[in-house]
C-alpha cells in the first residue's frame, strides 16, 4: 500500500504537472512547487476523495493568516502528510 | 432567460440541498441583443452561457446548502461538452448534482437537456466564501425569491 507522501505527490505531479522526482516531503506546495490557489483546489479535491476526508482548508488558511501557525505545517508534505494521516485517522475513530 | 441580464435560471423546479442536486427551466428568449451577434442571421444561444446556466444552476444548490450565509463564485470549468446548437425559445432544463463538498470549494457536474436530449454538460468548481458584502447577499436572496428557492433555505440551519 502507498504511503500518504506516495499518493499526495503522484496526486501533486499529475495535477500540476510538476515532475514527481521534484517532490519530496521537505518541499513546500507553494514556495518550492509554484502550486497556485486554482490548482491547490484540484490538489485538495484529488486528495479528499482518494482519502476519504475533508481537509479543513479555510480553518488552516485562517490560522496560517492570523499567524498563529506556520505555513509549514500545513504546506510543507511532511506536514500536510502528518495532517491527512490525523484526519484518516480520526475518522475511524 | 435574459441573457443581457445574466439571468440564465427561470425557475428552480427541484433542490434538494441534502441530496446534492437541483434541476431548474431556462427558457431562451425568443430575441435578444446577443443574437444580434451571435451570430448574424443565425441566431444560437453563446456556448458560454450554456455554461454559465449549468454553473448558476448549481450555484443555487449551493448557496441553499450554505443557508445563505456563502456565495458561491464558478473557478474551473472541465470537460465542458456543448453538444448541439441551441436556438432561440428553446426550453431547457438545466440539473447539476454535487460531487464533492470541500472547505471552501465544492464540485458539481451540470447538464443542460432540450427535449430531453443533453445539449451541454460540464464538471464545474466553485470557491464557496462568506459573503464580501451584504448588498450582495440582499441580492442574492431577492433572486433566490424570484427563482424559487424556498426560504426555509434562506437562514439558520
Amino acid at each position: 500500500m502507498a504511503s500518504t507522501f506516495d499518493t499526495v505527490a503522484d496526486i501533486i505531479a499529475e495535477t500540476c504537472d510538476i515532475p514527481r522526482e521534484q517532490i519530496s516531503p521537505d518541499s513546500h506546495a507553494i514556495n518550492d512547487l509554484g502550486i497556485d490557489s486554482l490548482d491547490f483546489l484540484d490538489v485538495a479535491f484529488a486528495i479528499d476523495k482518494a482519502f476519504g476526508i475533508k481537509m479543513p482548508l479555510e480553518q488552516w488558511t485562517a490560522e496560517v493568516n492570523e499567524g498563529k501557525v506556520s505555513s509549514d505545517n500545513y504546506f510543507v508534505l511532511k506536514g500536510l502528510c502528518a495532517n491527512i494521516d490525523q484526519l484518516v485517522a480520526a475518522k475511524a475513530a | 432567460m435574459r441573457l443581457e441580464y445574466f439571468q440564465m435560471v427561470d425557475r428552480l423546479v427541484a433542490l434538494d440541498p441534502d441530496a446534492g442536486s437541483v434541476r431548474a427551466d431556462c427558457k431562451v428568449p425568443d430575441a435578444s441583443p446577443v443574437f444580434e451577434g451571435h451570430f448574424p442571421g443565425y441566431p444560437l444561444l453563446p456556448g458560454v452561457l450554456m455554461v454559465e446556466t449549468m454553473a448558476q444552476t448549481g450555484g443555487w444548490l449551493l448557496l441553499a446548502r450554505a443557508r445563505f450565509t456563502r456565495m458561491a463564485f464558478l473557478a474551473q470549468v472541465r470537460e465542458a461538452k456543448l453538444r448541439a446548437f441551441v436556438t432561440p425559445g428553446r426550453a431547457l432544463v438545466a440539473s447539476a448534482r454535487l460531487v464533492h463538498d470541500g472547505s471552501g470549494y465544492a464540485v458539481m457536474e451540470g447538464r443542460l437537456e432540450a427535449d430531453g436530449k443533453t445539449v451541454a454538460e460540464a464538471d464545474l468548481t466553485y470557491r464557496v466564501v462568506p459573503f464580501p458584502n451584504p448588498d450582495l447577499r440582499g441580492q442574492m436572496l431577492d433572486v433566490a425569491q424570484r427563482v424559487g428557492v424556498a426560504e426555509e433555505w434562506f437562514h439558520g440551519g
